[in-house]
């Protein structure tokens, strides 16, 4: 491959509520088996990018964890291999990663010392499948200076969380509004940027120089008239995690036969860490419809509509609906659970309820362990 | 070469003949077990849990699974600078050339092996057994009785214990005398096929039976041990063991995984049972599924209905078939409307929609009435199976099958089909 990898994984948004709290972004257990960036770094695996940087910042003990090896992923070879940089203090630089653009300037060494002559910028928030080198392609045959992979976005509510572009005919982005409150354009920015190193470095040393550390206002509007910013256009599953809302909306996604499909049954597959779990086991009376589960679980009771990941243990009489319940959650006998999404190792009490009325609940409860 | 106290080596040569159509094509250590493990995981998962981290494993028969699956060893942890993992196949030698032609003789054929490691102590295991154990509590066993060998044996029912080598010992533990397959046992402590030997009798023996045809361990090198005075010991173990060397046995051994308490139990953390964990995605049940009493494996899709039975990772049930008392392997499609009843179907097959399998009343096999019994219909890997057929009990059937190798649409009770294998896909 002609280019390396740079996966920002430092984010948060409040908009996460309450799972933000113990995790970045990136770290998000999604689909009952993955973790949110899985999907960049299979991505960038799957298009043969051997050398990968992901920059970290907000909590990143949960994803640290998560990348403690590059071997899952295919990146632990001897040329390229996978790098995790987390804001150090250094000689000139006291400072967290101040934006975007001055994560990736804080680390520019990486980029200077590399000799791939293209640089693929992904986010570790969005969960989607793609072949990079299409955008690379496009990316040379344009001679653009930087290329912006879009979508549209179906729900016109939702354009305000994303930067809304305008295309000309020849792909040429025109304008370019970072989080607008209302648009009459629905084409977002995936936030997947292809741009040769050496003019990203260029750019982001002067973008230092003059104090400016954000990758969209300071680098990609800034410079829209000046350097030739292109547009690529997927209409291929695409979907970023960081609302509440999203997130549940993108597990149950994973319910839908044809979305299930393009991520499970086609290679290159998605890799992630192997966790040398046993299958998922159903006791007597479990009755399970229309849901994921994962494995580790042990079933006894109903779940319905829901997404399950490891180790989840649902006891006698339960009803689980609606729901997302995240990575090794013990659910105590006679329980039912309605429109929540049940943070990781919670412990929940027998005989409980927890129902999301309007929207969805997230239940966060640190209960003593029963003994199994 | 660091030096390491004790090593293990791991015979995964045999067929497993008895196993039938299921190890047509892999040696019986790479078959699958328990919806999602291969049976070599269970002795992998227990070296590596009692501390053992050099482990050599004889391959001779259809090595080519098992080498996959072994690789370097990742996934046991056995991926080491010094030691880890090594497969050893039979290999040509400048003066005579043979395959491994016994337990012992295989073991024979790799002294520069265990040479290299200057070990202290060599544990033998053979690949064909489910259980856990802790290797190094029966060392600790070996070490305090001053021992030169050391047998794990386990009390069985005296009914059962004339198909076993049985161990006769004094109040010490010291074994006093064997009795190969006895037909009046006079103790029921059944050799598990697990020794412990100390470095430099194992090489003695090794080297004195080097021209004995066939060598194996107990029925050759445990004599001469005894024979010669050393001090054999039988360390007793009271846990969870199955032989899963016949169908009837691998198939009971499955169905015990999913009672609800197990008596083998792989959800506790201690002691966890490692493999080669290549499908990730979780698993679908539809809204029409039922899953009951079942284990459940990655990436599998169930559209209908499961009582008692594993599945394995991928593996596809249609709408309307219902699976029961079957161990269906990973990879295979299963179409709609089908019956299996007390099926042990291998990886990658494919059967049609409307087929029975598992039907009527039983009768005994007409190739192999000591292997195709126990009411079992058994399909070999990669085989197809056509739509509207309805095969009976105590079958087997390997092979593309088209409607033309069902006259009638039957197969009846003791049949057994063998066709060509198709295209590997």
């Amino acid at each position: 491959m002609r280019a390396i990898g740079i996966i920002l994984a430092g984010g948060n948004n409040s908009r996460m509520r309450e799972l933000s709290d113990k995790r970045a972004i990136a770290a998000m257990p999604v689909a009952g088996s993955y973790r949110s960036i899985d999907f960049a770094l299979s991505n960038m695996a799957n298009s043969h990018i051997q050398k990968v940087a992901v920059l970290t910042q907000y909590n990143a003990r949960s994803l640290n964890e998560h990348l403690s090896s590059s071997k899952w992923w295919d990146f632990g070879r001897k040329q390229g291999g996978m790098f995790v940089f987390t804001p150090t203090i250094t000689k000139d630089n006291s400072l967290w990663y101040q934006g975007t653009a001055d994560a990736i300037y804080q680390n520019i060494d990486f980029l200077k010392q590399s000799h791939e002559p293209y640089v693929v910028i992904a986010s570790g928030d969005c969960i989607y499948r793609m072949d990079y080198n299409k955008v690379l392609e496009y990316h040379i045959a344009k001679r653009a200076d930087i290329t912006v992979v879009c979508t549209t976005c179906e729900d016109q509510t939702e354009v305000e969380r994303f930067g809304v572009v305008r295309m000309n005919d020849d792909g040429r982005i025109v304008e370019f509004e970072e989080k607008p409150i209302v648009s009459s354009y629905n084409t977002i920015s995936t936030g997947i940027y292809v741009v040769r190193r050496r003019q990203l470095i260029e750019l982001l040393e002067r973008a230092a120089l003059e104090g400016r550390h954000d990758f969209v206002n300071d680098i990609l509007i800034r410079y829209k008239n000046l350097k030739r910013i292109y547009g690529y256009r997927t209409d291929a599953y695409w979907s970023n995690i960081s609302t509440v809302e999203a997130y549940y909306r993108t597990n149950m996604d994973f319910l839908r036969p044809d979305i299930r499909n393009y991520f499970f049954r086609q290679e290159p597959s998605i890799k992630t860490k192997i966790d040398d779990l046993p299958p998922a086991k159903y006791n007597p009376e479990a009755v399970v419809k229309n849901s994921l589960v994962s494995s580790g679980s042990i079933i006894n009771g109903t779940v319905e509509n829901s997404v399950l990941f490891k180790e989840v243990y649902v006891g006698n009489n339960c009803v689980i609906r609606n729901s997302v319940i995240l990575n090794n959650v013990y659910i105590g006998d006679n329980t039912r659970i309605e429109n929540c999404i049940v943070e990781s190792r919670d412990t929940i009490r027998a005989n409980s309820c927890y129902c999301g009325e309007d929207g969805i609940k997230i239940v966060v409860e640190k209960n003593e362990r029963y003994a199994l | 070469m660091m030096k390491k106290e004790m090593i293990a080596m791991l015979l995964a040569g045999g067929q497993g003949s008895r196993l039938g159509v299921l190890t047509q094509k892999v040696a019986k250590p790479a078959v699958a077990f328990g919806g999602k493990y291969r049976i070599i995981d269970f002795p992998l998962s227990n070296c590596i849990n009692s501390g053992i981290d050099t482990v050599g494993v004889l391959t001779q028969y259809q090595p080519l699974r098992l080498n996959t699956h072994i690789g370097i060893g990742i996934p046991w942890d056995l991926d080491r600078n010094e030691g880890g993992v090594t497969v050893l196949p039979p290999y040509e030698k400048s003066t005579n050339s043979e395959w491994y032609t016994g337990t012992a003789n295989a073991i024979f054929q790799n002294l520069d092996y265990m040479q290299q490691y200057n070990p202290d102590y060599v544990l033998i295991l053979s690949g064909d057994h489910i259980y856990k154990m802790d290797y190094e509590v029966m060392l600790n066993y070996h070490k305090a009785n001053k021992a030169d060998v050391t047998i794990a044996c386990m009390p069985v029912p005296i009914e059962e214990a004339s198909r076993f080598g049985i161990m006769v010992t004094d109040e010490t533990g010291r074994v006093a005398e064997f009795e190969e397959k006895p037909e009046k046992p006079s103790s029921n402590l059944a050799s598990m096929g697990i020794y412990i030997f100390s470095w430099p009798v194992l090489k003695e023996a090794l080297i004195a039976l080097k021209d004995q045809s066939n060598c194996d361990f107990g029925k050759h090198i445990l004599p001469y041990c005894k024979d010669k005075g050393q001090r054999l010991f039988a360390y007793e173990y009271n846990g969870y063991w199955k032989d899963v060397g016949t169908l009837g046995s691998y198939w009971e051994a499955n169905m015990e995984l999913i009672d609800i308490i197990p008596e083998f139990n792989l959800y506790e953390e201690f002691w966890k049972i490692y493999t080669k964990g290549d499908i990730i995605p979780p698993q679908y049940i539809a809204g029409d599924a039922v899953t009951d009493q079942c284990l459940i494996g990655e990436g599998a899709e169930i559209y209908g209905e499961v009582h008692h039975s594993v599945i394995g990772p991928n593996v596809v049930i249609g709408r309307g078939t219902v699976v029961r008392d079957s161990i269906i392997m990973r990879n295979s499609q299963i179409g709609e409307d089908t019956v299996l009843d007390k099926a042990i179907v291998a990886e990658d097959v494919v059967i049609g929609n409307k087929v029975t399998l598992g039907f009527g009343e039983e009768a005994a096999n007409v190739l192999k009435p000591a292997v195709y019994a126990f009411g079992l219909a058994t399909v070999g890997e990669r085989s197809v199976i056509p739509d509207n057929v309805q095969i009976g009990r105590n079958t087997a059937i390997s092979g593309v099958t088209t409607a033309e190798d069902y006259p009638g649409g039957i197969l009846e009770s003791g049949q057994v089909i063998k066709a060509k294998d198709g295209e590997q896909a």
